[in-house]
């Protein structure tokens, strides 16, 4: 398989991709004062399919992703999102875009209930004008549905989140970001402060959203996770995009190779 | 009164707090609810007024039998309604993890600018006005300098106390100006039944706060904002919207607990109040709303500001020098929040 660094590699042969691009990046690039965190980004993601990016530590994972999520503007190249060029202000228009992003510290709040914060900023109000009431029921409501419908482990929609363990929270915040037709679902390390146990729950819990028909960018560390859940795989490495590869025609050794610049795209 | 009940609305058989979370969500639902929360010492935090007040109130009247005859019932209520309305004002900007220490200031330069507009001849109607749009725009100043300047809450306000202390003196010229006004009298006087005007603008501003912080977007988001910045900003939350609006908010209860204070005393006067800014904190913080911000309800300061009340009123009776009533209101207010320690 060759692929040249300047344009998206073209995955071919039996695991011919089937979804539609949802996210297409190119030529994205961003300094922080002298240092280049991206240089030239290439990078596709599709619709139904969970999407990795892997790298080592400053490799530039994170902001690209926060390049996507609307938290970085980059300085160069484009981003489209279902065919149009996208330009996010600040993270509330990629969210009103259908992006939303899990983030690292989850963006909870711990002394409101479950149903407040999968509802945050998105409340649900009855009444007319100025006399607009939170439709509290109605919430309650949709936060059982869309805490059942992922099937999510969580005791209880009215439970302070304070009181959840951290697979629960990383479930309530994937919930939040799987809800309201999000297109897609951005996860920084989602698994990275969890136990094995918690990590299988969320990991069907990704899944589930990938058979959902939603796109999922993960960024993660582990290796034997994202050969087993991801799609595809991007390989960051100083900035750049090294490499990309259908999960299914690479292996782990393959993957760290790329990582490590030992083998080139 | 406001009972944090009054509003929960039921849920299948589930029942919540009024700011939405169970405090044992976890629970097995065959055990007793009550159980529960009285194992639970943040409900011993957020109870502490109510059951202080009902303690209080049992002491003094063994200890003097005039404390409850309905004359000195009416007069503490009286006495209540001023610091209710400054506390429940005060427990939103707590509730964004915030302070504000111009509260009595903001009222003190409300009552005077009340006191001026009188001077000059407006009617009552537009001095209760000036008065009330004085304390707005002044906690609006603060809170524009605390959200959009991004300097501490602390200090913004310790200035603006100052600040509102010596326009009071500039705009006043130190001197006091009496009320003569039939409408401010009855306000003062006048009532239905024990519960005087004044009590009622404390229950109905309560009562709106209540509504406010826990049946609009607003609400939740004042709550956010205090309980995780990150977490709001993350969601889209202007967390600097928020703060100015809890200013805002604050200062238009000093406003209007301005007109209050000038029906009380019959005179717009310069004095600087200090009690009733020590009083407003002490009644949010024995009402168990977290100063780290979060957590708030306004049933809780209303109960702490009748327990305040009653307890300089009950040392009163009990003939207790003046000098001693600072140092039991500093006690109270040191054991509540080592209470709130626990609310967590
Ligand atoms: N806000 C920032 N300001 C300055 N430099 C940054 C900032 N964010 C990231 N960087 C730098 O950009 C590079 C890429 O970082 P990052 O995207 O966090 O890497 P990764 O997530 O792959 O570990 C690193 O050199 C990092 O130090
Ligand atoms: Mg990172």
């Amino acid at each position: 398989m060759s692929s040249p660094t300047t344009t998206a590699p073209r995955p071919t042969g039996p695991s011919e991709p089937t979804g539609d691009v949802l996210l297409r990046a190119r030529g994205v690039s961003l300094s922080f004062g002298s240092v280049r965190a991206l240089k030239d980004v290439d990078l596709d993601l599709r619709a139904g399919e969970i999407t990795a990016i892997v790298g080592d530590n400053g490799a530039g994972k994170s902001t690209f992703v926060k390049c996507v999520a609307g938290v970085h503007r980059p300085d160069d190249g484009t981003i489209e999102l279902g065919g149009d060029a996208v330009s996010f202000r600040d993270p509330q228009e990629a969210r009103e875009a259908g992006i939303e992003t899990v983030h690292q510290s989850l963006a909870l709040v711990e002394d409101l209930a479950v149903w407040q914060n999968l509802y945050l900023n998105r409340e649900l109000t009855k009444g007319v004008g100025p006399f607009r009431v939170l439709d509290r029921r109605g919430m309650r409501a949709g936060a059982r549905d869309m805490v059942s419908g992922l099937s999510v482990n969580v005791p209880s929609t009215t439970s302070r989140v304070r009181r959840l363990s951290g697979g629960q929270r990383q479930a309530v915040a994937i919930c939040r970001a799987a809800g309201f037709s999000s297109r897609l679902v951005i996860m920084d390390e989602p698994t990275a402060a969890l136990g094995v146990q918690e990590t299988e729950r969320v990991e069907a819990l990704i899944r589930r959203l990938r058979d959902d028909g939603r796109a999922v960018l993960l960024v993660s560390h582990n290796f034997e996770q994202v050969m087993r859940l991801s799609d595809q795989v991007w390989v960051m490495r100083s900035g750049r995009c090294a490499a990309g590869r259908r999960t299914e025609d690479t292996t782990g050794e393959e993957i760290v190779a790329l990582i490590t610049g030992a083998k080139s795209a | 009164m406001v009972s944090a009940t009054t509003s929960t609305s039921r849920d299948g058989a589930r029942r919540s707090g009024p700011d939405g979370a169970d405090r044992d969500g976890a629970a097995t639902p065959a055990r007793p609810r009550w159980r529960e929360r009285l194992a639970d010492p943040g409900t011993w935090a957020e109870l502490a007024a109510p059951v202080g007040l009902v303690v209080l109130v049992v002491l003094f009247q063994v200890l003097d039998p005039t404390f409850l005859t309905l004359g000195n019932i009416e007069a503490m209520l009286a006495a209540a309604a001023i610091l209710v309305v400054l506390a429940t004002g005060q427990t939103f900007t707590v509730a964004t993890g915030g302070i504000d220490l111009a509260v009595a200031s903001t009222m003190t330069f409300s009552a005077v600018m009340f006191g001026v507009a009188f001077g000059a001849g407006a009617p009552v109607g537009v001095c209760v006005v000036v008065s009330v749009v004085t304390g707005l725009l002044f906690g609006l100043a603060q809170g524009l300098v605390i959200g959009y300047g991004r300097i501490t809450d602390f200090i913004v306000t310790i200035g603006g106390l100052s600040i509102a202390s010596g326009l009071a003196l500039v705009v006043s010229g130190g001197q006091p100006q009496s009320i003569i006004s039939t409408f401010m009298l009855r306000l003062s006087t006048g009532g239905v039944g024990v519960v005087g005007y004044p009590v009622l603008v404390a229950l109905v501003v309560a009562a709106a706060a209540h509504v406010l912080l826990f049946h609009t977007r607003f609400g939740t988001h004042v709550l956010a904002a205090g309980g995780s910045p990150e977490a709001a900003t993350a969601t889209g939350i202007s967390t600097r919207r928020v703060k100015t609006a809890v200013y805002t908010l604050s200062g238009t209860c000093a406003g209007l607990a301005g007109v209050l204070l000038v029906a009380r005393i019959g005179a717009a006067e310069p004095a600087a109040n200090t009690q009733f800014l020590l009083n407003a904190v002490a009644s949010v913080v024995l009402g168990g709303v977290a100063l780290m911000g979060g957590r708030a309800n306004i049933a809780g300061p209303l109960f702490g500001a009748l327990l305040l009340t009653a307890l300089t009123n009950g040392l009163t009776l009990l003939g207790v020098s003046q000098f001693y009533q600072p140092v039991a209101v500093g006690s109270v207010v040191v054991l509540a929040a080592f209470l709130s320690r626990y609310q967590r």
